[in-house]
């Protein structure tokens, strides 16, 4: 027992110099990587690739080589195992689109501690924001725009629209959120769930039911062929460099770049918060809202704050999430939905931002790659006849079909972690500023004593 | 002169009169008690000066500024900060964190600067994590500032909720029964604590204390309240020789000894 903790604890201390470290990731991420493009359908391999993200963030590392490899693995590998696998293409922009959304969420549960069951609401706002004026959908009402409003009709020139619309619908979804922070101030805790589960419901109900007397959501039906972001210059670049692509092989790499980016923003604007007057504020909103109000801190104007800066995210994300589906109905806003981007951020760690990246990213390839293999394996068993303690698959009761399964072990995943991890993956860590401060203060210290020494020295 | 001045304070929940027609007045400098047995009204009327409760009658002046109406950040922005009789810090935010949020008022920084780091931003949060340094040593919790509030010890917790007020550079310090649960010597150290608070920091301090004795070697005014009417007001010598409020003590006393 002591001899293995013993190792633990040399392999530790060795794992900390950094050049160890940095061959060590170095070789992880190339090696994963030669993997996933030897074969680019195996789905263990590209978890071992994206595990390298993980390794990256945990292993003592220069900052400036932590930045290097994680560009060298998303803006990199990535797209490339993408171009072999679209699938992979797929479930990254996914797996972004989540990110996004649960550090918003984050902000608003997470950080002020207001529990949202709605959030998906303005998820929703900002791709109908995009869809409503990215597509023919408006002509359709009033068809004396036809010619005069740039988006309709699929122009070509229209669709650089989609860049300007990212930002309005940011601004959109973020007055959204003033609009339900507004009247739900003075609630807390419970009843703050169930106001903002009806708004969300609201908003769904009102995307199902704005096709009269004035069509702007085309109802249940939902709106298609929504614009998307221009291609000609990235065709024209690539064309440049002597690549044919087509289209369809160009946008999900091109989706998967604007969703980087953007994902990049907001855990920056995040962080920013986090690490501020505005970040303490919240927290201290969460711990104990009387005595933060106490100590001066103004409840209106954060709470709106956190409430718009958690719904622009989603905003942001809505209008990607349009343009890359090319069809939306209210379908895709479900109460479902907000429930799951909830569970990322519990399961990561509540109030932390590497938890909410990390549980997004692990519920959603849970969701598309690894729960799907998992009940597909199971059909082939069924299909094949595989005996399993005496008892022949083929035998199941259509009642218990294995794609049945999926959902069901989510949940004993969720319960288990509840159980065994309640704080979440990466709890929320809190920064150490005494340290920093003492440190420094040491090498003032240090100044003053070289500065006092110099010159009777001389 | 006053500082602080409250006329006619009436507060009713309900049928229940717990404030009922207070004066008080508090000069500049001076540390004062408020006093009184279990469910006198102290509290309440803590609450009404610190705008947690908006009372029915009366007007509370601070500094030239008409309180009533005021949202409770606002007055603590104008110069008065509390404590709170049963402790309320932000128990999973570190020392440091608790008393950086204290000075969240006098910060002057938009979410703007946050967002794009301005260099005013670096100055003004490098100022407020050295003043919050100073602070931690004045309340004697150097060392333990990246500690969560949440794991000191009890007496460390009260000091640092006093730190916490502190940092919002307050006028008047307001502290709702500090020593609840200290023993009679940590009590007095508290006392001579906040004495030398007033001098170094020339604050004027309101207590509230349940117990009478606590107060009097510091206060230099005391005011009892019973069943939310003042009783009586004056020097801790003379208050302790009025016949009401001996009974309004006794009273309590026979219950408790009955």
């Amino acid at each position: 027992m002591r001899n293995s903790s013993a190792a633990i604890l040399t392999i530790r201390a060795v794992l900390r110099r950094p050049p160890v470290a940095m061959v060590l990731a170095s070789v992880y991420i190339l090696g994963t990587g030669a993997l996933v493009a030897g074969t680019p359908r195996s789905l263990p391999f590209f978890l071992l690739f994206i595990g390298s993200l993980l390794l990256l963030y945990y292993l003592q590392l220069p900052a400036w080589f932590k930045a290097v490899g994680m560009g060298v693995t998303l803006a990199l590998l990535m797209p490339f195992f993408g171009t072999r696998n679209g699938f992979y293409m797929e479930v990254a922009t996914q797996v972004g689109i989540f990110v996004a959304l649960a550090l918003g969420l984050n902000i608003v549960v997470g950080l002020a501690g207001l529990l949202d069951l709605g959030y998906v609401a303005f998820y929703a706002v900002g791709a109908y924001t995009w869809a409503i004026f990215g597509s023919g959908q408006l002509l359709k009402s009033w068809p004396q725009l036809s010619g005069i409003f740039p988006l309709g009709g699929g122009s070509p020139t229209g669709t650089a629209w989609f860049f300007v619309f990212l930002l309005v619908a940011v601004a959109v979804a973020a007055i959204t959120g003033l609009l339900l922070g507004l009247p739900v101030l003075r609630l807390r805790g419970d009843y703050l769930a169930i106001v903002t589960l009806g708004f969300g419901e609201m908003i769904r109900v009102l995307a199902n039911n704005l096709d009269h007397p004035l069509n702007f959501t085309n109802g249940p039906i939902g709106i298609t062929p929504i614009a998307r972001p221009p291609i000609g210059p990235i065709q024209w670049a690539l064309g440049a460099l002597g690549i044919e692509a087509t289209p369809a092989q160009i946008y999900p790499v091109y989706f998967y770049f604007i969703v980087l980016l953007v994902v990049g923003i907001v855990i920056t604007v995040t962080n920013r918060f986090k690490n501020s007057h505005i970040g303490r504020a919240w927290e201290a909103i969460r711990e104990d809202e009387p005595a933060a109000i106490a100590m001066g801190v103004p409840l209106v104007r954060m709470k709106l704050l956190a409430f718009a800066a958690g719904a622009s995210f989603a905003g942001a994300m809505g209008v990607l999430f349009s343009a890359k589906q090319f069809f939306i109905n209210p379908e895709s806003f479900t109460f479902l939905e907000s429930i799951g981007v909830l569970t990322m951020i519990i399961l990561g760690g509540m109030g932390s931002i590497p938890g909410a990246i990390l549980g997004a990213t692990g519920v959603t390839i849970l969701n598309l790659q690894i729960l799907k293999q998992f009940s597909l394996t199971l059909n082939d068993w069924k299909n094949a006849g595989v005996t399993i303690l005496g008892y022949n698959l083929a035998n199941l009761p259509p009642q218990l079909e294995p794609a049945k399964y999926e959902r069901m072990v989510f949940g004993v995943i969720l319960v288990l972690m509840m159980i065994f991890r309640p704080q979440g993956i990466i709890p929320s860590r809190r920064r150490k500023m005494e340290f920093e401060e003492a440190a420094l203060e040491k090498e003032e210290f240090a100044a003053e004593v070289v500065d006092t020494v110099e010159p009777k020295a001389e | 002169m006053a500082i602080f001045e409250a006329h006619g304070v009436t507060k009713r929940f309900g049928g229940l009169v717990a404030v009922n027609q207070v004066e008080f007045a508090l000069d500049e400098g001076m540390i004062a008690s408020i006093i009184g047995p279990n469910g006198a009204g102290k509290t309440t009327l803590f609450n009404v000066f610190t705008g947690v409760y908006r009372p029915e009658e009366g007007s509370v002046r601070f500094d030239g500024h008409e309180l009533i109406g005021l949202r409770a950040d606002q007055i603590t922005t104008l110069g008065m900060c509390r404590t709170f009789q049963n402790i309320r810090l932000f128990g999973n935010m570190t020392v440091l964190e608790n008393i950086l949020v204290g000075m969240h008022s006098r910060l002057k920084l938009s979410a703007v600067d946050a967002l794009l780091r301005t260099r005013r931003f670096a100055q003004v949060e490098r100022a407020a994590l050295e003043r919050a340094q100073e602070i931690l040593r004045l309340i004697g919790l150097q060392g333990k500032g990246d500690e969560l509030s949440k794991n000191l010890a009890y007496g460390d917790q009260r000091r640092l909720e006093i730190g916490r007020a502190l940092a919002s550079e307050p006028k008047l310090l307001l502290l709702d029964e500090p020593t609840a649960g200290m023993s009679p010597t940590e009590a007095r150290t508290l006392m001579r604590f906040l004495r030398k608070l007033r001098t170094d920091l020339s604050l004027t301090i309101l207590l509230i204390e349940h117990n009478m004795r606590v107060v009097m070697g510091v206060s230099e005014r005391v005011t009892v309240l019973d069943y939310g009417l003042k009783i009586a007001e004056g020097t801790p010598e003379h208050v302790q020789r009025d016949a009401r409020v001996i009974e309004a003590y006794l009273g309590t006393r026979k219950v408790a000894s009955g």
